[in-house]
């Protein structure tokens, strides 16, 4: 309907991030990508477009995930709108020194070959801006940490769907609190089989019921730690 | 053509029983985790034999061969993608020398699992791509004698009709169940309702479709009711989980005890499920106790919701997703631009 037509260029700034907002949770890609570009044209800082329009839109599409009114397809299709977006203010949020969202190494744990669970979760989270390296399924110790040492991220991530690999999440934190490393990053844990109680008996810093909540978990956690003095 | 084994049961009881969990059997014979359950078929055949048989003598007049991760996608993981071919047969051939020697008929159903890979514009994975990897799995699990294939812990429905068009490529009946975990509904959002209506717009629609998996006997009655209320005229199967996988002191166990699940196998009897069996944590004392009760209690009236949580145990969401406006979204719009 013609009435209906919006013309992207014509919203004022306040209304251009609501409809930011809607075309994100549609998962409308290109209308995404105009929109950024039109903030950035209009002066705004990428550090504000990607956190006042992308991410804020983003969190009300991983809160109707986690609140079982939007499924994985529409979420997905979200993700890859935020990420067309992305694309366009990354080399300028780095020409601008702009604080990042954060880093997370994400990987299934040694013994486990399941991954949807954890792709999905790494999608959400490029999704919401973080950077994303994947070590994959049936990861070792050894490959953790040499992620960890490469990529000096933010957050772990490990997944397990087996009630039989679970447990090697314990070791993997164990080897962390051996080589004094454990406190340097944030350590988030999910999969099927895992529960909060789980979670705090091995060490974890959280436990993650789905890719919404890690999503959630991280923000909150990242916050804390840019949020903590410098040891 | 000649009626294959499954219908031929079906037509002539009220009721059929299939098996247990595979995985969890595994584990407890020693499979090493990371270890893909399929090299098992040709690495340790005894065991896989093992499996089988325990199935067939707790009872059940159904069991599903070790083949669920045996597609191409799943066995590149492990650099195994060249032998989709002989796992799968020999999975199916060991199944069919444990059914042939049962002395009753037994059917061998050739277990086909998910891709793990999700479907284009989100992911990579096309429905033609995803046709060819099911019908190679169905070519192995036929040749190695299965009876029908039994694909199953389905989340997309594309996915469920690649395997639909897979089987009738390769000239098999089939089977089909989906895996409802996520508020009521698959991980991609199917409702109950929805399969139930979606698997009579198949060209090759299945003998039988239903739930498997999911969260606990509870919330995959609540689906099956689902199916009911639908108006299914098709067989329904319910493959529910023994409970809820705990966390104690280091180890962990499914809570659902073999009482619980003889408990699940009467209601669902009795909500006129055709085909029932468990899933996960499903032990061969849980298949004899689900077959005892089975036989020996009689038929009740249709179990209502709130039988289900009296006998069960509490629901995992508050809404099983169908009906209404509940999957839709909430938010106030601001337009959309055509």
């Amino acid at each position: 309907m013609a009435d209906d037509e919006i013309i992207l260029s014509e919203l004022s700034d306040d209304e251009l991030v609501l409809q930011m907002h809607d075309d994100l949770y549609d998962g409308l890609k290109e209308e995404i990508e105009e929109a950024v570009n039109l903030l950035i044209a209009r002066g705004w800082a990428p550090y504000d477009a990607l956190t006042k329009a992308l991410v804020a839109g983003m969190t009300i599409v991983g809160a109707d995930f986690r609140d079982g009114i939007l499924f994985v397809p529409e979420v997905l299709l979200a993700a890859n709108a935020m990420k067309g977006g992305m694309a366009i203010l990354k080399p300028l949020l780095i020409a601008t020194g702009a604080p990042r969202m954060g880093k997370m190494v994400i990987g299934t744990v040694k013994g486990d070959i399941h991954d949807i669970g954890k792709n999905l979760v790494g999608m959400m989270m490029e999704g919401a801006g973080f950077e994303v390296r994947d070590l994959g399924i049936n990861n070792s110790v050894e490959k953790y940490l040499a992620a960890l040492e490469e990529e000096k991220p933010d957050i772990l991530g490990m997944s397990a769907l087996l009630t039989t690999t679970m447990p090697y999440m314990k070791v993997v934190i164990d080897t962390m609190k051996e080589k004094g490393m454990r406190d340097d990053y944030i350590v988030l844990v999910g999969g099927a089989p895992l529960n909060e109680e789980f979670s705090r008996a091995i060490g974890a810093d959280a436990y993650c019921r789905d890719a919404a909540v890690a999503v959630e978990t991280a923000k909150a956690y990242v916050a804390r730690k840019h949020n903590r003095p410098n040891v | 053509m000649a009626q294959d084994a499954l219908s031929k049961l079906l037509s002539s009881r009220d009721w059929l029983m299939a098996d247990g969990a595979t995985g969890t059997n595994l584990f407890n014979m020693g499979l090493e985790a990371g270890e893909p359950p399929e090299f098992w078929n040709t690495d340790r055949p005894e065991n896989i034999r093992a499996l089988y048989k325990a199935a067939v003598d707790a009872g059940s007049d159904i069991f599903l061969t070790n083949t669920f991760g045996g597609n191409s996608a799943r066995l590149k993981l492990h650099s195994a993608q060249g032998r989709v071919r002989e796992l799968n047969r020999v999975g199916a051939a060991l199944g069919r020398e444990i059914a042939d020697a049962a002395g009753r008929t037994v059917v061998v159903a050739g277990s086909v699992g998910p891709t793990g890979e999700i479907f284009e514009p989100m992911g990579n994975l096309t429905h033609a791509l995803a046709v060819e990897i099911f019908h190679e799995q169905a070519e192995g699990l036929k040749e190695g004698g299965a009876d029908v294939l039994w694909v199953e812990t389905m989340s997309a429905f594309e996915e469920y009709a690649a395997a639909a068009e897979a089987a009738a490529l390769a000239g098999m009946p089939w089977c089909g169940t989906m895996s409802f975990d996520t508020a009521g509904r698959t991980m991609m959002g199917i409702t109950s309702a929805a399969l139930a209506a979606k698997v009579e717009t198949l060209a090759h629609p299945p003998i039988a479709f239903g739930a498997n998996c999911g969260v606990g006997a509870s919330d995959l009655m609540r689906t099956v009711l689902g199916f009911d209320a639908a108006g299914a005229s098709r067989p329904i199967i319910a493959k529910g989980n023994a409970g809820i996988p705990k966390y104690h002191e280091g180890h962990i166990h499914y809570d659902g005890t073999p009482e619980l699940m003889a408990e699940y196998a009467v209601l669902a009897r009795d909500a006129g499920v055709r085909i029932i069996g468990g899933c996960c944590g499903t032990m061969p004392e849980h298949l004899k106790a689900m077959r005892a009760a089975l036989e020996s209690r009689p038929m009740g009236p249709r179990p209502t919701v709130d039988d289900i949580r009296e006998k069960l145990g509490a629901f995992s969401s508050a809404s099983d997703g169908t009906g209404d406006t509940s999957g839709d979204p909430k938010r106030e719009r601001r337009g959309r631009r055509g």
